[in-house]
């Protein structure tokens, strides 16, 4: 059902979402803890960039339809 | 130009009256008159050169008609003006003075020939009066005539192109050649009237051949006939003339016979010496004699008086047929002629010898008369004399035989020489009769040569003319012979020609009867041919009505048949798109309804000959067959499920569907409010395509069950919303076409129905 797409496409996002915030932060604790001092830019930075990569992946799979594909140019 | 100096004039006029009253008043109360009378001056000069000048020109054109024409031409309205001062122009005005000339010497030419025509026709009547002899020359004068005709063509052809000088030539020979025709006509013609009027004559004249064969056989036969007759009465009279020639050659032969008889006898009687009793006896004898010659004689007469009669006739009947003039009798005639000459010459040659016979008897007669006499004489003498010579006197009367004679004549002369010295005067006498007898017997010789020589010189006469006739006939039967020949190699001649011409006639005869006869038996082909084409096409017309009936017989029960088939196939598609129908109405609330398949198949089954419920029935969509579907009250139910999330993503499309925008899309969502349902306008504008406002009318359309509009408003959703709405779209999608399939084809069924089932 087309309808459910959308559900579907938005429960990935969040699940991503939430695994890259997760993982971000995780290894920004990691690497804060590890290499940076315990300092709190890397935490942010690994969520902020696990969020970023979350929110451009959750936006290039809603948009995936609309942008030609490689293998779609090669078809055509 | 006139006008150019008439304005000018006003102008200066005008100036000269402007400039006047502004530079003289007081000279201009002067100059007013002179200006006036100036300007009038003008005008009238004016006018005048103008009227002169129109005057000119119609005079001018009165005169010269060209420059008439011209001025007509280039001026317009001057023709109605020429009109009416001079009258219409004259015909040669049109075409111009140029080819005037031409125009009438065609003209004449024209007329020339209409009149060499005119003689044609008149030569070609006389010789339709004339007979078929006269046919060549109006043949004959037709190409002349022709050839003067294109002579005449040639000369306008030459003419045309302007050199009028040349054209009186070829017309003044024209004439010439017409009448030298004619003269060669006219001595043709009255030779051809007389021969015309000849040959009537002559064919009222000339007997036909068979006329002049049958008179001819006729003129043979009448000389057949003729040539017959005088043959017969030719040889009749002949034979009787023979005969009585003959008779009276044997009577004259007869009477010559007793005359010489008597002759004799009464020399012996004269001569003979003998005893009395002889004397008696030889007198009763010559008495005998004598009767007998009499009667001989007379016989003779009659015979020859006979025999004349019959040459007599002969001669008629001989100088008839001459008369007749019958060529071939000729030599009948001749020969009869050749006869009754050669009769009449024996005639004559026994007429002669018994006149001479007679004369010697009558000289002996004489002399027996003499001797008589002077027997009587010396006896009277002797007996005056002496009786005892009486003896001698016996002896001297029985001889009479020309020794008799002569010694009688001794015995004369002795007697006389006895006497002489006694009676001088008796020898006077004696000499005397001897003179006169001798005289007479001239006399008798002389006539009797006379009649001889006349007799022998008739004979020879006639001998001659017999021989001129037998010449005239040898030279008229050789020349009939010659002519015969020639004749003969006339008709030779003729006989050829005649065969040369039979034998072409044969052959013009015998190709004409056969054109006649294949013609006759085309006709009768023909006929015969239309008689059969009409028997059969009657036939066949018979058959194929017959058989029309009987196809028309075959098909109405075929039909029948036919038609209860197809009612029952209806009947069966109508109940099998019955149960179709049915299925439809499986659909649940949230399934589908049951895979139209098996329907469809039975539908596909029930209509394999129909064209029409088979493409339809194949028209179904495969999702329907395969897995049903859904029925308007889920989709209903989707659609509303669907409406909010269609909201949610109104603003996304193609350029706008960022994260960002899908938030703002959601916010409008949460404000934006819009009615349930309105419903749809009957045209959408541009602002209706509003996808709240479209959902709003689909909403309302589905509410009241108008599926297929609510499906169109759908349609018009773009972007994300079109496809978030796409499954269900293709679901109503295939929902509308299944019911249309379904319900063409129960509307199908039930007009195929209707229409197969038969009224009771």
């Amino acid at each position: 059902m087309s309808e459910r797409e959308l559900g579907r496409k938005l429960d990935r996002c969040l699940a991503d979402g939430v695994i890259k915030l997760g993982t971000g932060l995780g290894l920004g604790i990691v690497f804060s803890v590890l290499f940076f001092k315990r300092h709190t830019w890397p935490i942010s930075l690994g969520s902020g960039a696990g969020l970023g990569m979350a929110y451009s992946n959750c936006q290039n799979d809603l948009r995936s339809h609309y942008l030609l594909h490689r293998n779609q140019k090669v078809e055509r | 130009m006139l006008r150019l100096l008439l304005r000018g004039a006003a102008g200066s006029a005008r100036k000269n009256g402007g400039r006047g009253p502004v530079a003289h008043l007081q000279p201009l109360r002067q100059y007013s008159s002179s200006q006036s009378s100036g300007a009038a001056k003008v005008v009238a000069a004016s006018l005048l050169t103008v009227g002169g000048g129109i005057g000119g020109t119609v005079l001018y054109a009165q005169w010269d008609h060209k420059f008439r024409a011209t001025v007509e031409k280039n001026v317009p309205y001057s023709d109605s003006v020429f009109g009416l001062i001079l009258g219409p122009a004259p015909q040669n005005a049109g075409p111009p003075v140029r080819t005037q000339l031409e125009s009438t010497q065609p003209q004449s030419m024209l007329e020339k020939r209409a009149k060499t025509s005119k003689v044609q026709s008149e030569k070609k009547v006389k010789g339709t009066t004339e007979t078929e002899a006269i046919e060549p020359t109006p043949t004959v004068s037709v190409p002349a005539a022709s050839m003067e005709e294109a002579s005449v063509e040639a000369t306008q052809i030459i003419s045309a192109s302007g050199d009028v000088p040349s054209v009186p030539a070829p017309c003044d020979t024209e004439p010439t050649v017409v009448t030298e025709h004619c003269d060669e006509c006219h001595p043709a013609g009255p030779e051809a009237v007389l021969h015309g009027a000849d040959s009537p004559t002559e064919q009222l004249v000339e007997r036909p051949a068979e006329e002049v064969s049958a008179r001819l056989a006729q003129q043979d036969q009448d000389e057949q006939n003729v040539l017959a007759a005088v043959s017969s009465s030719l040889e009749e009279s002949l034979a009787c003339s023979a005969r009585a020639a003959l008779q009276a050659i044997g009577a004259q032969e007869a009477a010559l016979q007793a005359i010489n008889q008597h002759t004799q006898k009464l020399k012996e009687a004269m001569e003979a010496e003998s005893p009395p009793e002889e004397k008696s006896v030889q007198w009763k004898d010559l008495e005998a004699a004598l009767m007998d010659r009499t009667s001989a004689v007379t016989d003779a007469t009659a015979a020859l008086q006979k025999a004349n009669e019959a040459l007599d006739s002969l001669r008629t009947t001989i100088r008839n047929s001459k008369d007749l003039k019958v060529a071939a009798a000729r030599p009948l005639v001749l020969a009869a002629e050749e006869n009754l000459h050669k009769m009449a010459v024996d005639l004559d040659r026994v007429v002669a010898q018994v006149q001479s016979a007679e004369a010697e008897s009558k000289i002996v007669s004489q002399y027996s008369d003499l001797v008589q006499e002077a027997k009587l004489q010396f006896q009277k003498e002797v007996s005056s004399l002496t009786p005892e010579i009486q003896a001698n006197w016996k002896g001297l009367t029985g001889k009479l035989s020309s020794d008799d004679l002569n010694a009688l004549i001794a015995h004369a002369h002795r007697r006389i020489d006895q006497l002489n010295r006694e009676l001088a005067e008796q020898r006077v006498r004696e000499q005397i009769h001897i003179d006169a007898a001798l005289q007479q017997q001239k006399l008798e010789d002389q006539r009797v040569l006379e009649n001889a020589v006349s007799s022998s010189l008739q004979h020879v006469k006639e001998e001659a003319r017999l021989e001129q006739e037998r010449k005239m006939n040898e030279l008229r039967e050789v020349m009939e012979a010659e002519m015969r020949t020639q004749l003969r190699r006339q008709a030779a001649a003729h006989t050829d020609h005649v065969r040369d011409v039979l034998k072409v006639q044969e052959q013009e005869l015998r190709a004409e009867a056969e054109q006649v006869l294949s013609s006759k038996l085309l006709d009768q082909e023909t006929r015969h041919r239309q008689l059969t084409q009409e028997q059969l096409d009657n036939f066949t017309l018979d058959m194929n009505a017959a058989y029309a009936r009987l196809k028309g017989v075959e098909e109405a029960i075929d039909s029948h048949l036919v038609a209860e088939d197809e009612a029952r196939r209806a009947h069966q598609l109508w109940l099998s798109v019955e149960a179709l129908n049915h299925t439809l109405k499986t659909a649940g609330a949230e399934e589908p309804s049951v895979p139209l398949d098996s329907a469809a198949q039975i539908v596909r089954d029930s209509c394999r000959e129909d064209d029409f419920a088979s493409a339809l029935a194949e028209a179904l969509p495969a999702e329907s067959l395969s897995r049903g579907v859904y029925g308007e009250a889920s989709l209903r139910a989707r659609f509303n499920s669907l409406r909010s999330l269609v909201r949610r993503v109104a603003l996304i499309d193609e350029s706008h569907n960022s994260l960002y925008q899908y938030f703002l899309s959601y916010l409008q969502a949460a404000l934006l409010f819009e009615d349930q349902q309105v419903a749809p306008p009957t045209q959408l504008s541009s602002e209706d395509l509003d996808p709240f406002k479209l959902l709003s009318y689909a909403s309302y359309c589905l509410e009241h069950g108008e599926l297929e509009l609510a499906a169109k408003l759908v349609n018009q959703l773009k972007g994300e919303a079109r496809r978030v709405v796409e499954d269900w779209l293709t679901e109503a999608r295939l929902t509308l076409e299944t019911r249309q399939v379904v319900s063409l084809l129960s509307a199908y069924a039930n007009a195929v129905g209707l229409g197969t089932t038969q009224a009771p």
